[in-house]
């Protein structure tokens, strides 16, 4: 391989670990938001393809990507509430939950997204910031997408309100102890329906960015699994929100290693290159686990780490 | 008694519902719901073309439905039941490449062995990881599932691919002498009797044999499994093959009944169906034969909807989306007194009446 071919390979999986890791980021963002409060969303994956779709829409009809990123939102944070109600109900099971949400939340984005699917809509503006430097390849791969910073924000806000403030210390004591939470008089369903309902509508950011920004079209195929790799991210990074941003950025590169290839001619095993955010996930998994131990930093009353 | 009615009833009524909304979101698109009600109906059980349509759909149904529900009756939530699907038809299309085999029914259960040990293999691993790495088996299944997924497409598209496949990659084909047939000359194939055969084995499975006991055991309460000295671990991996080889078989059938070589059209999401299938029938392996021929009756009246209404072909989705959730809803249900809660209306309706003819006396 020659200098250039070098070149536009790292600029690929770094433009892919821009682009690939935003819908990432937020999905991470959002479902740790809603474990820590003690719960777990599998659903995040219909609340990722409807917000995509409601964003898409939205954009479409208002003419205007900031619209459609709020639409997405509002979408989002409507399913994950549904979510956090069934959830509320005695006997109800939170993962089969998440996978019925997936189901509907999928079927309802097909279902009224089909006259979607030829029309353009307006995009969210890009940010250029490979100004600097002559080589094409690394100006466009450093085109990144104006919801980035605010996924970084809103990473740094939720760290800080984990750690400093009276409402991220109530969501973490629904999620640490239910017990604690109820003998202060609060109530840890309210608490986990709120921290869930919210979780969803940063998911819905994640669904805006993929449908307004990259890809930036609304079909069938849209996600390939980012919500529900979010789960895995959560773990990976330690229910921590600003080491999510560590693994969104990892996960987007490590999906782009294929299409990087692809780009220099390399086509082989593109394919099992896609595959690499999750062979990635379960190699950290069997790396993070122990067996009859809780995982580290994980809220005491999720059912997913016991 | 109480519960047997609540198995049966919750699910009755929450399916009933789940027509009932789903009437009303097509009404919202300014389709008469009753018309919809009927083609789902006509579309799934209406004639005998009808019915061969859902009982071809309802085989693999079946068997991926096992999948979730033997491991569930072990306590495990295994969501991957597509993986296991996928790498079942791998199995089954490649075993043709790596060894000459008789083009007659010997070969067609050869090939249907090689992809139900695929599955079996394939799920194990997820309960080898829970057992000994400590590992989320729900994650893991699905993360397993992606990765079978790309495995399937590297070799279908790479090593094993039919050169003559050139829109639509493929294998070679499977001999004629190898294929699973129509039963009497119908469209239904013998898979749907294979998928009967394995809901009724693994049933009385569970029900009568020493193992199937432990195994509910196991999944039923730990505590007592490790007290009785069970040994769980190795019961939750044979929960776990047996559930992955239904699943791998389902693949197998799909190649040799319907599509002849392995490509793309075999990922249909049977493996997530599977899962609603399964939780609906309460991981029953018996209730699970009329729950699959239901959701394929929906399944194949799809298109119907289609094809007449103008509806998206998502609003199967749609229904199924109602309908899990629905029946997860009505658990909630369960603990109703409804004696109890009968005696307290209608004691709430005479206070009520006895009210009103106080506030009558004074005029």
């Amino acid at each position: 391989m020659t200098a250039d071919m070098w070149i536009s390979l790292f600029a690929g999986i770094v433009g892919g670990a821009l682009r690939v890791g935003v819908p990432f980021l937020f999905v991470s963002l959002g479902e740790c938001l809603t474990e820590k409060s003690g719960r777990i969303n599998l659903g995040l994956e219909g609340v990722l393809v409807l917000s995509a779709m409601a964003a898409f829409g939205g954009a479409y009809i208002s003419d205007s990507p900031w619209v459609g990123v709020l639409v997405g939102a509002l979408a989002g944070g409507a399913l994950a509430a549904l979510h956090g109600a069934l959830c509320s109900l005695p006997r109800v099971n939170d993962v089969a939950t998440g996978i019925a949400l997936m189901l509907l939340g999928t079927g309802l984005a097909f279902y009224l997204g089909k006259p979607l699917i030829q029309p353009q809509a307006p995009q969210i503006p890009a940010i250029a910031l490979g100004g600097w430097s002559d080589s094409s390849a690394l100006q466009s791969a450093l085109q990144i997408n104006a919801l980035l910073p605010i996924g970084l924000l809103l990473a740094a806000l939720l760290w800080w309100g984990f750690n400093r403030t009276r409402y991220g210390l109530l969501v973490r004591m629904a999620g640490d102890s239910a017990n604690a939470a109820r003998a202060l008089g609060y109530s840890v369903n309210g608490i986990r329906m709120a921290a869930t309902a919210g979780g969803g509508m940063i998911a819905g950011l994640g669904g805006a960015s993929l449908s307004l920004f990259y890809p930036g079209s609304w079909n069938e195929g849209i996600s390939s699994g980012q919500g529900l790799i979010a789960v895995a991210l959560v773990i990976f990074a330690r229910w921590s929100p600003l080491r999510c941003i560590g693994a969104a950025a990892l996960f987007g590169g490590a999906g782009a290693i294929g299409p990087a290839l692809q780009s220099v001619g390399v086509s082989w095993g593109y394919h099992l290159f896609n595959t690499v955010p999750y062979v990635l996930t379960l190699v950290i998994l069997v790396l993070t686990c122990k067996p009859g131990k809780v995982a580290v930093g994980s809220p005491g009353e999720l059912s997913s780490t016991r | 008694m109480r519960d047997t009615i609540n198995d049966i009833a919750l699910p009755v009524f929450a399916i009933a519902a789940a027509l009932l909304i789903f009437g009303g979101v097509v009404a919202l698109a300014g389709v008469s719901p009753v018309e919809v009600w009927v083609l789902l109906f006509k579309g799934a059980f209406g004639d005998w073309f009808s019915w061969q349509n859902t009982l071809q759909r309802a085989a693999p149904l079946m068997l991926t439905a096992l999948c979730v529900a033997i491991p569930a009756r072990a306590g495990l939530v295994i969501i991957g039941g597509e993986g296991a699907l996928v790498l079942g038809g791998l199995a089954c299309a490649a075993l043709p490449y790596l060894m000459p085999l008789p083009e007659t029914v010997f070969g067609t259960t050869l090939v249907c062995l090689a992809g139900a040990l695929a599955g079996a293999l394939w799920i194990a691993l997820a309960g080898w990881l829970r057992q000994y790495r400590g590992i989320n088996e729900t994650i893991s299944s699905l993360l397993l599932a992606y990765i079978a997924i790309g495995l399937f497409k590297h070799l279908v598209e790479g090593v094993l691919r039919d050169p003559a496949s050139l829109n639509k990659p493929s294998t070679n084909a499977l001999p004629e002498g190898m294929r699973i047939g129509g039963i009497g000359g119908s469209d239904v194939h013998w898979g749907f009797v294979l998928g009967m055969v394995a809901c009724i084995a693994l049933g009385l499975w569970m029900r009568w044999t020493a193992s199937g006991f432990s195994v509910r055991v196991v999944g039923g309460n730990p505590r007592t499994a490790q007290l009785v000295g069970l040994p769980a671990s190795k019961l939750i991996l044979l929960a776990c093959a047996l559930g992955g080889a239904c699943a791998g078989l389902a693949g197998a059938v799909e190649i040799a009944a319907v599509h002849t070589s392995a490509n793309a059209s075999i990922i249909a999401a049977y493996g997530y169906a599977g899962i609603l299938v399964s939780f609906i029938a309460r991981h029953h392996p018996l209730a699970i034969i009329p729950v699959a021929i239901l959701f394929g009756g929906f399944g194949a009246a799809g298109s119907l909807l289609q094809r007449r209404l103008g509806l998206p072909d998502a609003s199967v989705l749609v229904l199924q989306g109602i309908a899990f959730v629905l029946i997860l809803a009505s658990e909630a249900l369960r603990d109703v007194d409804w004696t109890a809660l009968k005696a307290k209306l209608s004691r709430a309706a005479e206070s009520a009446n006895t009210s009103d003819i106080v506030k009558d006396k004074p005029a």
